[in-house]
């Protein structure tokens, strides 16, 4: 399946946990500095440097590009540093949904649910891989936190695994039961 | 032994060259860890993501581009022979400057912020490193290389188990330490276990597991080596795998060092490292 944001609340639900999915069209790169910041403006009333509606975030933080390239190595970083930041930018900001690696909490899901977001795996170390999908990449903001600065990615079925989807259910939680020996009698 | 001088700008040379390297060419003993995964991998999830891997490291080694966008905190081993001097300054700041221009002039990320606390400022050239440096005999200076990822280093643990715990209590630890892990360490991971000395020194163990060449070398030791195969069967059987999103392989690799203890205490340090487990080294 391949998607293209701005994402719709039908496309949002139709994602399963599991599904293999490729993104066409445009991302937005941030990390720990800019969600703080995001969110500080969200809980001062101002506006966002960009609209983040039906949006997907990716967590990443690339190498610099070598001359004649458009981004460097840009593989996925672990998504639960930005728990204390997402659950804000999906109910205020209307975020429909991120990349990175490894579980969200708790709080996350729950606002996955309730708003209407998912959450997609991109493979973490796989930097070379993922680059070769992006065409484009432009600063919206922060250029000053260099690597962590918000980037316009312009990408070409960039692959990514639907890891929790917004019903709630994980791959984190389901994929190590099915294939744990535990259950591999079953 | 004849007393050699190495020269310190051939140090630097050759550290920044290494970064550079270690960065773009996964070790050929870890991409057949790869390979052999992907044959041994029972989901057909994980097995794509296998497969991606190794079509990464391929591209990366091809357009010189780094395997991974964390290009890490360089730590290095260094075997420094008792006969060999320097023709000026040292070999800490050899490495140091070395590893500046390496990650400068090889387009690597810089990763390091000046203070863990307060200015979190990043110091651009990703320097300091982590440097260990061990006097032995000869005239010979050997250093290694570990580009170790944030990711992976945030899943380190340590137990000061006791010494009736034994070896079950030890394994139920290293299990539940990789199972807390999830999809954090980027897994399959290669697993680096210090046991023994001091809780500093079984830290510094479980790191320098991750030196040892080539990967799934067994431990000297028959015992400890059968110990590893065993903590690789546990491990694998937890069901993490690739990228935590379930499968049959989680661990590339153990590899235990060990070292002798207090009578009180039972020293145990875990310490992972992503699939992209690179690595490169020199002798000067």
């Amino acid at each position: 399946m391949n998607i293209t944001p701005p994402l719709s609340e039908k496309v949002i639900r139709a994602l399963h946990a599991g599904d293999q999915v490729t993104i066409s069209g445009s991302l937005y790169t941030a990390r720990d500095a800019a969600h703080k910041r995001l969110v500080e403006l969200i809980e001062q009333g101002k506006d966002l440097p960009f609209d983040l509606r039906g949006r997907i975030l990716y967590y990443v933080g690339p190498t610099p590009p070598r001359p004649g390239r458009v981004i460097g190595s840009a593989g996925p970083t672990t998504a639960s540093r930005m728990d204390r930041y997402a659950p804000v930018l999906i109910e205020k900001a209307g975020l429909a949904g991120m990349i990175g690696k490894a579980g969200r909490g708790e709080n996350v899901v729950e606002a996955m649910k309730r708003f209407g977001a998912v959450y997609f795996a991109a493979i973490g170390g796989a930097g070379a891989l993922l680059s070769s999908h992006i065409i484009q990449s432009e600063i919206v903001c922060y250029e000053e936190l260099g690597t962590e600065a918000v980037r316009r990615l312009t990408v070409e079925n960039f692959p990514v695994i639907t890891a929790i989807d917004s019903h709630g259910n994980s791959l984190y939680r389901e994929g190590p039961e099915r294939w744990g020996s535990r259950n591999s009698t079953k | 032994m004849t007393s050699r001088t190495i020269e310190f700008e051939k140090i630097v040379t050759a550290i920044a060259e290494m970064c550079e390297q270690a960065a773009h060419d996964l070790p050929e003993d870890v991409a057949q860890g790869i390979r052999d995964a992907y044959e041994a991998e029972k989901s057909p999830l994980a097995r794509s993501i296998l497969q991606k891997l190794i079509h990464n490291y391929e591209i990366a080694a091809r357009e010189r581009l780094p395997i991974c966008q964390d290009t890490g905190f360089a730590v290095y081993f260094v075997e420094m022979g008792n006969s060999c001097s320097l023709d000026r300054g040292s070999v800490t700041e050899a490495i140091t400057q070395g590893t500046a221009i390496g990650y400068k002039e090889g387009y690597l990320r810089a990763s390091i912020v000046n203070d863990p606390l307060f200015d979190r400022i990043n110091t651009k050239d990703n320097t300091p490193p982590i440097i260990h440096v061990e006097t032995v005999p000869g005239n010979h200076l050997r250093i290694m290389l570990l580009p170790k990822g944030g990711g992976c280093e945030n899943m380190s643990y340590l137990a000061m188990l006791k010494p009736s715990d034994g070896i079950e209590g030890l394994i139920r630890f290293v299990v539940d330490s990789i199972v807390l892990s999830e999809g954090n360490p980027c897994p399959p991971t290669v697993v680096g276990i210090g046991i023994g000395g001091t809780s500093d020194k079984a830290m510094t163990l479980a790191k320098k597991a991750h030196f040892r060449r080539p990967l799934r070398a067994p431990n000297p030791d028959p015992r400890y080596a059968e110990l590893e195969q065993r903590l690789l069967q546990e491990i694998n059987n937890s069901g993490v795998g690739s990228m935590g999103l379930g499968g049959t392989v989680t661990a590339l690799a153990v590899h235990i060092e060990n070292f002798p203890c207090h009578i009180a205490s039972l020293p145990v340090a875990v310490n992972l490292n992503c699939h992209a487990a690179r690595f490169a080294e020199v002798t000067l």
